[in-house]
Protein backbone atom coordinates (compact mmCIF):
# COMPACT_ATOMS: atom_id res chain seq x y z
CA UNK A 1 0.00 0.00 0.00
CA UNK A 2 1.28 3.41 -0.92
CA UNK A 3 2.11 5.80 1.90
CA UNK A 4 1.05 9.38 1.31
CA UNK A 5 4.11 11.60 0.89
CA UNK A 6 3.02 14.22 3.38
CA UNK A 7 1.42 11.89 5.89
CA UNK A 8 2.55 12.64 9.43
CA UNK A 9 4.47 15.73 8.42
CA UNK A 10 1.89 18.34 9.17
CA UNK A 11 3.59 19.19 12.46
CA UNK A 12 7.00 19.85 10.89
CA UNK A 13 8.04 23.51 11.05
CA UNK A 14 7.32 25.53 7.91
CA UNK A 15 10.33 26.01 5.64
CA UNK A 16 11.40 29.60 5.15
CA UNK A 17 11.88 30.79 1.58
CA UNK A 18 15.44 32.09 2.13
CA UNK A 19 17.29 29.00 0.97
CA UNK A 20 15.27 28.70 -2.24
CA UNK A 21 15.59 32.42 -2.95
CA UNK A 22 19.36 32.21 -2.46
CA UNK A 23 19.62 29.37 -4.99
CA UNK A 24 17.40 31.14 -7.52
CA UNK A 25 19.08 34.55 -7.24
CA UNK A 26 22.60 33.13 -7.43
CA UNK A 27 21.66 31.10 -10.52
CA UNK A 28 20.47 34.33 -12.16
CA UNK A 29 23.72 36.05 -11.21
CA UNK A 30 25.82 33.13 -12.51
CA UNK A 31 24.05 33.18 -15.88
CA UNK A 32 24.38 36.96 -16.16
CA UNK A 33 28.08 36.97 -15.25
CA UNK A 34 28.68 34.34 -17.92
CA UNK A 35 26.95 36.48 -20.56
CA UNK A 36 28.83 39.64 -19.52
CA UNK A 37 32.20 37.85 -19.49
CA UNK A 38 31.48 36.40 -22.94
CA UNK A 39 30.94 39.94 -24.27
CA UNK A 40 34.02 41.31 -22.48
CA UNK A 41 36.19 38.49 -23.83
CA UNK A 42 34.92 39.28 -27.32
CA UNK A 43 35.58 43.02 -27.02
CA UNK A 44 38.86 43.20 -25.14
CA UNK A 45 42.03 41.39 -26.20
CA UNK A 46 43.38 41.76 -22.66
CA UNK A 47 40.33 40.13 -21.08
CA UNK A 48 40.35 37.47 -23.77
CA UNK A 49 43.99 36.57 -23.07
CA UNK A 50 43.48 36.56 -19.32
CA UNK A 51 40.54 34.16 -19.63
CA UNK A 52 42.47 31.46 -21.46
CA UNK A 53 42.68 28.94 -18.61
CA UNK A 54 43.00 25.95 -20.93
CA UNK A 55 44.61 26.77 -24.27
CA UNK A 56 42.82 24.22 -26.52
CA UNK A 57 39.43 25.58 -25.37
CA UNK A 58 40.55 29.22 -25.43
CA UNK A 59 38.79 32.04 -23.53
CA UNK A 60 35.63 29.92 -23.19
CA UNK A 61 37.44 28.00 -20.44
CA UNK A 62 37.94 31.17 -18.38
CA UNK A 63 34.54 32.69 -19.12
CA UNK A 64 32.73 29.59 -17.87
CA UNK A 65 35.07 28.82 -14.96
CA UNK A 66 34.86 32.36 -13.57
CA UNK A 67 31.08 32.46 -14.02
CA UNK A 68 30.68 29.13 -12.23
CA UNK A 69 32.91 30.29 -9.38
CA UNK A 70 30.97 33.55 -9.03
CA UNK A 71 27.69 31.57 -9.05
CA UNK A 72 28.84 29.07 -6.41
CA UNK A 73 30.44 31.66 -4.13
CA UNK A 74 27.38 33.91 -4.37
CA UNK A 75 25.15 30.93 -3.66
CA UNK A 76 27.21 29.97 -0.62
CA UNK A 77 27.15 33.50 0.80
CA UNK A 78 23.41 33.99 0.20
CA UNK A 79 22.58 30.53 1.54
CA UNK A 80 24.55 31.28 4.68
CA UNK A 81 22.76 34.59 5.20
CA UNK A 82 19.23 33.74 4.08
CA UNK A 83 18.75 30.05 4.95
CA UNK A 84 16.71 30.68 8.08
CA UNK A 85 15.06 33.90 6.92
CA UNK A 86 11.94 34.84 5.08
CA UNK A 87 12.98 37.16 2.27
CA UNK A 88 10.98 39.10 -0.37
CA UNK A 89 10.98 36.12 -2.73
CA UNK A 90 8.76 37.80 -5.31
CA UNK A 91 11.20 40.61 -5.97
CA UNK A 92 14.24 38.33 -5.75
CA UNK A 93 12.73 35.80 -8.17
CA UNK A 94 11.69 38.55 -10.58
CA UNK A 95 15.23 39.92 -10.56
CA UNK A 96 16.69 36.44 -11.07
CA UNK A 97 14.33 35.79 -13.99
CA UNK A 98 15.25 39.15 -15.52
CA UNK A 99 18.93 38.20 -15.25
CA UNK A 100 18.21 34.83 -16.91
CA UNK A 101 16.36 36.47 -19.82
CA UNK A 102 19.11 39.09 -20.16
CA UNK A 103 21.68 36.30 -20.25
CA UNK A 104 19.83 34.50 -23.04
CA UNK A 105 19.64 37.76 -25.01
CA UNK A 106 23.19 38.99 -24.30
CA UNK A 107 24.79 35.72 -25.39
CA UNK A 108 23.13 36.15 -28.81
CA UNK A 109 26.11 37.49 -30.85
CA UNK A 110 24.29 40.30 -32.74
CA UNK A 111 23.18 41.72 -29.37
CA UNK A 112 26.64 41.34 -27.85
CA UNK A 113 28.08 43.15 -30.86
CA UNK A 114 26.04 46.26 -30.00
CA UNK A 115 28.38 47.01 -27.09
CA UNK B 1 30.50 0.08 -40.50
CA UNK B 2 33.02 2.39 -38.92
CA UNK B 3 33.19 5.66 -37.04
CA UNK B 4 36.08 7.90 -36.05
CA UNK B 5 36.73 8.50 -32.36
CA UNK B 6 36.04 12.22 -32.79
CA UNK B 7 32.71 11.51 -34.48
CA UNK B 8 31.87 9.06 -31.69
CA UNK B 9 32.60 11.71 -29.07
CA UNK B 10 30.43 14.17 -30.99
CA UNK B 11 27.66 11.58 -30.98
CA UNK B 12 28.03 11.02 -27.23
CA UNK B 13 28.02 14.78 -26.59
CA UNK B 14 25.11 15.62 -28.89
CA UNK B 15 22.86 12.59 -28.70
CA UNK B 16 23.64 10.80 -25.45
CA UNK B 17 23.99 13.93 -23.32
CA UNK B 18 22.37 16.79 -25.24
CA UNK B 19 19.53 14.80 -26.77
CA UNK B 20 18.76 12.98 -23.54
CA UNK B 21 18.73 16.27 -21.67
CA UNK B 22 16.28 17.85 -24.12
CA UNK B 23 14.00 14.82 -23.86
CA UNK B 24 14.18 14.90 -20.07
CA UNK B 25 13.34 18.62 -19.90
CA UNK B 26 9.73 18.26 -20.97
CA UNK B 27 9.23 15.48 -18.42
CA UNK B 28 10.83 17.58 -15.70
CA UNK B 29 8.61 20.56 -16.48
CA UNK B 30 5.48 18.43 -16.29
CA UNK B 31 6.63 16.60 -13.16
CA UNK B 32 7.63 19.80 -11.38
CA UNK B 33 4.35 21.45 -12.27
CA UNK B 34 2.28 18.51 -11.02
CA UNK B 35 4.36 18.07 -7.89
CA UNK B 36 4.42 21.69 -6.85
CA UNK B 37 0.92 22.85 -7.76
CA UNK B 38 -1.11 19.96 -6.39
CA UNK B 39 -3.41 21.27 -3.68
CA UNK B 40 -4.08 17.85 -2.22
CA UNK B 41 -1.55 16.91 0.43
CA UNK B 42 -0.76 13.21 0.43
CA UNK B 43 -1.29 12.86 -3.30
CA UNK B 44 2.30 11.80 -3.88
CA UNK B 45 4.03 8.79 -2.35
CA UNK B 46 7.61 8.80 -1.00
CA UNK B 47 8.48 6.62 -4.01
CA UNK B 48 7.23 9.25 -6.44
CA UNK B 49 9.10 11.94 -4.55
CA UNK B 50 12.29 9.86 -4.65
CA UNK B 51 11.82 9.22 -8.37
CA UNK B 52 11.51 12.95 -9.06
CA UNK B 53 14.65 13.66 -7.07
CA UNK B 54 16.64 10.99 -8.92
CA UNK B 55 15.22 12.24 -12.23
CA UNK B 56 16.40 15.80 -11.54
CA UNK B 57 19.82 14.71 -10.24
CA UNK B 58 20.28 12.63 -13.40
CA UNK B 59 19.39 15.71 -15.46
CA UNK B 60 22.02 17.73 -13.57
CA UNK B 61 24.68 15.10 -14.28
CA UNK B 62 23.68 14.85 -17.96
CA UNK B 63 23.63 18.65 -18.38
CA UNK B 64 27.11 19.08 -16.91
CA UNK B 65 28.41 16.10 -18.92
CA UNK B 66 27.05 17.74 -22.09
CA UNK B 67 28.71 21.13 -21.58
CA UNK B 68 31.99 19.75 -20.21
CA UNK B 69 32.39 17.19 -23.01
CA UNK B 70 31.49 19.89 -25.51
CA UNK B 71 33.92 22.49 -24.17
CA UNK B 72 36.86 20.30 -23.25
CA UNK B 73 36.71 17.36 -25.68
CA UNK B 74 35.02 18.47 -28.90
CA UNK B 75 35.50 22.25 -29.01
CA UNK B 76 39.34 22.00 -29.11
CA UNK B 77 39.02 19.81 -32.23
CA UNK B 78 36.49 22.25 -33.69
CA UNK B 79 38.62 25.36 -33.20
CA UNK B 80 42.04 23.83 -34.01
CA UNK B 81 44.08 26.10 -36.27
CA UNK B 82 45.30 24.62 -39.56
CA UNK B 83 49.04 24.77 -40.29
CA UNK B 84 50.00 27.56 -42.74
CA UNK B 85 49.43 26.56 -46.34
CA UNK B 86 46.67 24.04 -45.59
CA UNK B 87 44.16 23.89 -48.45
CA UNK B 88 41.98 21.02 -47.26
CA UNK B 89 40.16 22.42 -44.21
CA UNK B 90 37.93 19.40 -43.62
CA UNK B 91 39.81 18.57 -40.41
CA UNK B 92 39.42 22.14 -39.11
CA UNK B 93 35.64 22.77 -38.82
CA UNK B 94 35.76 26.37 -37.58
CA UNK B 95 38.10 27.44 -40.36
CA UNK B 96 36.13 25.43 -42.91
CA UNK B 97 32.94 27.30 -41.94
CA UNK B 98 34.73 30.65 -41.99
CA UNK B 99 36.22 30.02 -45.42
CA UNK B 100 32.90 30.56 -47.22
CA UNK B 101 30.35 33.40 -47.03
CA UNK B 102 27.65 30.74 -47.29
CA UNK B 103 28.70 29.06 -44.05
CA UNK B 104 30.50 31.72 -42.00
CA UNK B 105 27.40 32.55 -39.91
CA UNK B 106 27.21 28.96 -38.68
CA UNK B 107 30.34 29.87 -36.75
CA UNK B 108 30.03 33.61 -36.08
CA UNK B 109 26.41 33.35 -34.99
CA UNK B 110 25.70 29.66 -34.37
CA UNK B 111 28.79 28.47 -32.53
CA UNK B 112 29.39 31.83 -30.80
CA UNK B 113 25.88 31.65 -29.32
CA UNK B 114 25.87 27.92 -28.65
CA UNK B 115 29.19 27.80 -26.82
CA UNK B 116 27.95 30.30 -24.23
CA UNK B 117 24.19 29.83 -23.99
CA UNK B 118 24.56 26.09 -23.39
CA UNK B 119 26.04 26.76 -19.93
CA UNK B 120 22.80 28.37 -18.74
CA UNK B 121 21.19 24.91 -18.83
CA UNK B 122 23.32 23.14 -16.18
CA UNK B 123 23.38 26.20 -13.93
CA UNK B 124 19.59 26.48 -14.09
CA UNK B 125 18.81 22.79 -13.66
CA UNK B 126 21.27 22.46 -10.75
CA UNK B 127 19.35 25.22 -8.98
CA UNK B 128 16.01 23.61 -9.85
CA UNK B 129 17.13 20.23 -8.49
CA UNK B 130 18.44 21.82 -5.30
CA UNK B 131 15.24 23.76 -4.65
CA UNK B 132 13.08 20.71 -5.36
CA UNK B 133 15.13 18.48 -3.07
CA UNK B 134 15.09 21.15 -0.35
CA UNK B 135 11.37 21.94 -0.54
CA UNK B 136 9.68 19.07 -2.37
CA UNK B 137 5.91 19.23 -2.13
CA UNK B 138 6.23 22.26 0.19
CA UNK B 139 6.96 24.34 -2.91
CA UNK B 140 3.22 24.63 -3.37
CA UNK B 141 3.30 26.93 -0.33
CA UNK B 142 5.95 29.17 -1.92
CA UNK B 143 4.30 30.55 -5.05
CA UNK B 144 7.18 32.84 -6.08
CA UNK B 145 9.85 30.16 -5.65
CA UNK B 146 7.70 27.69 -7.56
CA UNK B 147 7.20 30.13 -10.43
CA UNK B 148 10.93 30.86 -10.59
CA UNK B 149 11.81 27.15 -10.58
CA UNK B 150 9.39 26.48 -13.45
CA UNK B 151 10.63 29.44 -15.51
CA UNK B 152 14.28 28.50 -14.94
CA UNK B 153 13.41 24.94 -16.07
CA UNK B 154 11.90 26.42 -19.21
CA UNK B 155 14.96 28.66 -19.65
CA UNK B 156 17.14 25.59 -19.33
CA UNK B 157 15.12 23.87 -22.07
CA UNK B 158 15.43 26.93 -24.34
CA UNK B 159 19.20 27.19 -23.76
CA UNK B 160 19.73 23.48 -24.40
CA UNK B 161 17.46 23.68 -27.45
CA UNK B 162 19.47 26.54 -28.98
CA UNK B 163 22.72 24.67 -28.32
CA UNK B 164 21.33 21.42 -29.72
CA UNK B 165 19.89 23.03 -32.83
CA UNK B 166 23.08 24.87 -33.76
CA UNK B 167 25.24 21.91 -32.74
CA UNK B 168 23.40 19.61 -35.12
CA UNK B 169 23.52 22.10 -38.01
CA UNK B 170 27.17 22.98 -37.48
CA UNK B 171 28.11 19.31 -37.41
CA UNK B 172 26.19 18.83 -40.64
CA UNK B 173 28.04 21.64 -42.43
CA UNK B 174 31.48 21.01 -40.92
CA UNK B 175 31.66 17.72 -39.02
CA UNK B 176 34.37 17.11 -36.47
CA UNK B 177 36.47 14.37 -38.03
CA UNK B 178 39.66 12.49 -37.42
CA UNK B 179 41.20 10.39 -34.71
CA UNK B 180 41.31 6.62 -34.77
CA UNK B 181 38.70 4.55 -36.53
CA UNK B 182 36.38 2.21 -34.66
CA UNK B 183 34.98 -0.63 -36.74
CA UNK B 184 31.65 -2.31 -36.04
CA UNK B 185 30.93 -5.70 -37.59
CA UNK B 186 32.95 -7.63 -40.19
CA UNK B 187 32.15 -5.20 -43.04
CA UNK B 188 31.99 -6.15 -46.74
CA UNK B 189 29.18 -5.80 -49.28
CA UNK B 190 26.21 -8.16 -49.36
Amino acid sequence: MKTPYNAGRSESPALTNGSGAAAIFSAGIGCFVLAVLAILADKSALVQRSLVFYKPTGPLSGVTTVAILVWLVTWGILEWNWRKKTVPAGRISALALALLVLSLVLTFPPVGDLF
Amino acid sequence: MEITTRALWTLIHGMAFGGLYLLACSGALLGLYQFTTSSTAGEFTPGQNRFMRIYLITMVVVAWAAVLSGAYVIYPWYRAAPPPGTFDLSMFPQHLLMSSPATIDWHSLGMEWKEHVAWLAPISITMVAFVFIRYGHHLRNHRQLRAAVLVFSLGSLVAAGIAGLFGAEIDKHAPVQGGGTIQFGPGGAK
